[in-house]
């Protein structure tokens, strides 16, 4: 398995050439890391090249490493991570793309290369507030007509900011600051290294 | 003569055969569809943000409730991406109950899919004889969680608890008498391998009985035969997995290919269909559910002759049990750390995926070191095959779009999340 691994991080390496920025090998799958301006460029690569062959995206998924082991980040905030499969090598493949500006990140779309990442990228853009240029229907696709907010970052509070009700008075629903407290029961921790033996 | 109008229709969110919470806008010409506009996220509640403020082990029971038709096969991803991270071993014996439990969903799923289709499209007999053989799966999920749906009982580093010695039992009541009782109680005298043995002895003739209700019914025919032709190049573009590929002709099975837990032990054939038409992926999942009975009679073999843990012994995952945290400090210390602080997994990413009854089911968990996940990404199968919806419909009329959404086994819990 690792060797096989080994394989694929060299074929990648070497048919992408310069256009990936880092390639790593962990838990038996590798990662590679690439630029958002070369994003289709590389792709459309990585799906046609024979060695390669990556004919499904499996899954296409925003990341938001603002609070990333609890510490302040000095990189990118917003990335994208595409799972690639081919399914005639029996390869799987990470891909991250970092989106460059953190206040309007915009990252390529892959909707022309893999027709599947239509409804991801919708996602994406819905839940973590990425852009990406060139998709033909980028409108949220999983929170309510008229969701204020990207709920799915790391600043979006987990009871959100507006709660529903009905109005007996008004005789119709309405939308109001939430009333209920946050609470935390179990408090995230990050432990030093070796901790407890 | 009257001009033909065009019309955009809603359809659903409450239509009986929009399997959910689908609500489709659907653009018509007449009565043929020219684009089919779904929208979805109307039973959206955030599990993968829920999922960051709470530890590893309370998220799982919310994988439950993803695809709430395949329950355990969502644990299972979730669980291998865990074990995955952490590097944890899992005892032989809980890999079979696994790859067992992981065979019994997948009938329950197709049972549910075969019914829900075809009442869907006429044909309303299936769903009874479809939830008479599931009432006796459900039964085993109860016997071994003590829930029948949300079973919570693939857990990282093995299952729950052990195969129980026996199985619940039917009462006599008002509506059934002594003798029907001791009709229905005549399988479920021995331990629960032997119900499950006596019950994939007498399956192959239920789905023989499907099959003459539906393979060769011609208004069946009519209604799936060349109905959402999807092609293998389109269906590898669209993110097709599962049944929908191989449907298609492509033979991809990950239980195969990628093989986790003791699926590479296992025997059984990968059924693929040739035209990629409803019709065929009718047949594929019939013939699943023979070779998911093949599978599972494989593992309960082995179990009645394996014995054994069925939890790893890594304690920093995995509670202890209850005789040895009364007489073990230490013990009493793991116990306590597992169940305020929960688990640290390693810091690191994962992506492990499953073969789901659906298609392929992936949880990408990237971790910081905490006890609660940083991110966790489900790959839903549903959700990819949803967005082809509107590829595999246009040119269809409108009574198809309907066949269609059935072939697609879609289920909101997971497409929503």
């Amino acid at each position: 398995m690792a060797s096989r691994m080994e394989v694929l991080k060299s074929a990648v390496e070497r048919v992408l050439g310069d256009k990936v920025v880092s390639a790593k090998i962990a838990l038996g799958e590798l990662t590679i890391v690439c630029k958002s301006v070369n994003v289709t460029e590389a792709m459309t690569t990585l799906r046609d090249h024979p060695e390669l062959a990556f004919e499904q995206c499996i899954d296409v998924c925003g990341m938001d490493y603002s609070t990333y082991q609890d510490q302040p980040q000095d990189g990118l905030r917003f990335a994208v991570v595409y799972h690639l499969l081919s399914l005639t090598h029996n390869t799987r493949l990470r891909v991250r793309v970092f989106a460059e500006d953190d206040d309007f990140p915009v990252v390529p779309s892959v909707v022309e290369i893999w027709n599947t990442a239509n409804w991801f990228e919708r996602e994406a853009f819905d839940l973590f507030g990425i852009i990406f240029e060139g998709h033909p229907d980028l409108r949220r696709i999983l929170t309510d007509y008229g969701f204020v907010g990207h709920p799915f970052r790391k600043d979006f509070p987990l009871s959100g900011h507006v709660e529903m009700r009905y109005d007996a008075a008004q005789q119709r629903v309405i939308y109001q600051p939430v009333t209920i407290e946050p609470r935390e029961i179990t408090p995230r921790i990050i432990r030093e290294e070796n901790y407890g033996g | 003569m009257a001009d033909i109008r065009n019309y955009t229709l809603n359809f659903g969110p409450q239509h009986p055969a929009a399997h959910g919470v689908l609500r489709l806008v659907l653009e018509l010409d007449g009565e043929v569809v020219q684009r089919a506009d779904p929208h979805i996220g109307l039973l959206h509640r955030g599990t993968e943000k829920l999922a960051e403020s709470k530890t590893f082990i309370q998220s799982l029971p919310y994988m439950d409730r993803l695809d709430y038709v395949s329950m355990m096969c969502n644990e299972h991803a979730y669980c291998l991406a865990i074990e995955k991270l952490a590097g944890i071993e899992v005892p032989e014996r809980a890999q079979y109950i696994r790859v067992m439990f992981a065979e019994i969903t997948r009938i329950l799923n197709h049972l549910l899919w075969i019914g829900a289709h075809s009442i869907d499209i006429g044909a309303m007999t299936m769903f009874l004889y479809a939830f008479r053989e599931r009432e006796d799966l459900m039964d085993c999920y109860e016997a071994v969680s003590g829930a029948r749906l949300h079973a919570a009982y693939f857990r990282p580093g093995g299952v729950y608890r052990d195969l129980p010695d026996s199985m619940p039992q039917y009462k006599a009541s008002k509506i059934r008498n002594a003798k029907e009782i001791a009709r229905l109680n005549e399988t479920r005298k021995g331990s629960m391998l032997d119900f499950i043995e006596d019950f994939t002895n007498r399956f192959p003739a239920c789905v023989d009985d499907y099959e003459t209700l539906l393979t060769d019914n011609r208004i069946w025919k009519q209604r799936t035969v060349g109905i959402g032709v999807v092609t293998p190049e389109r269906a590898k573009n669209l993110g097709m997995t599962g049944p929908m590929l191989r449907g298609s002709g492509i033979a991809w099975d990950l239980r195969k290919m990628q093989p986790y837990d003791v699926y590479d032990r296992m025997e059984f054939d990968i059924p693929v269909g040739v035209t990629g038409d409803c019709y065929d992926r009718y047949l594929v999942r019939v013939e699943e559910m023979r070779q998911s009975n093949r599978i599972i009679q494989q593992c309960v073999k082995w179990l009645k002759a394996n014995p054994g843990p069925v939890i790893t012994d890594n304690h920093k995952f995995a509670p202890p049990s209850r005789e040895d945290m009364k007489s073990n400090m230490e013990e009493l210390i793991h116990h306590f750390k597992l169940f305020t602080e929960g688990m640290h997994v390693p810091e690191g990413e994962a992506y492990a995926a499953v073969e789901h009854p659906k298609g392929e089911f992936g949880i990408y968990l990237v971790s910081d070191g905490a006890n609660k996940p940083y991110r966790l990404k489900i790959r839903a199968p549903g959700y990819a095959h949803l967005a082809s919806l509107d590829e595999m419909s246009r040119g269809h009329m409108i009574a198809d779009v309907v066949a269609i959404i059935g072939t697609q086994d879609v289920v909101f819990g997971e497409i929503d999340r």
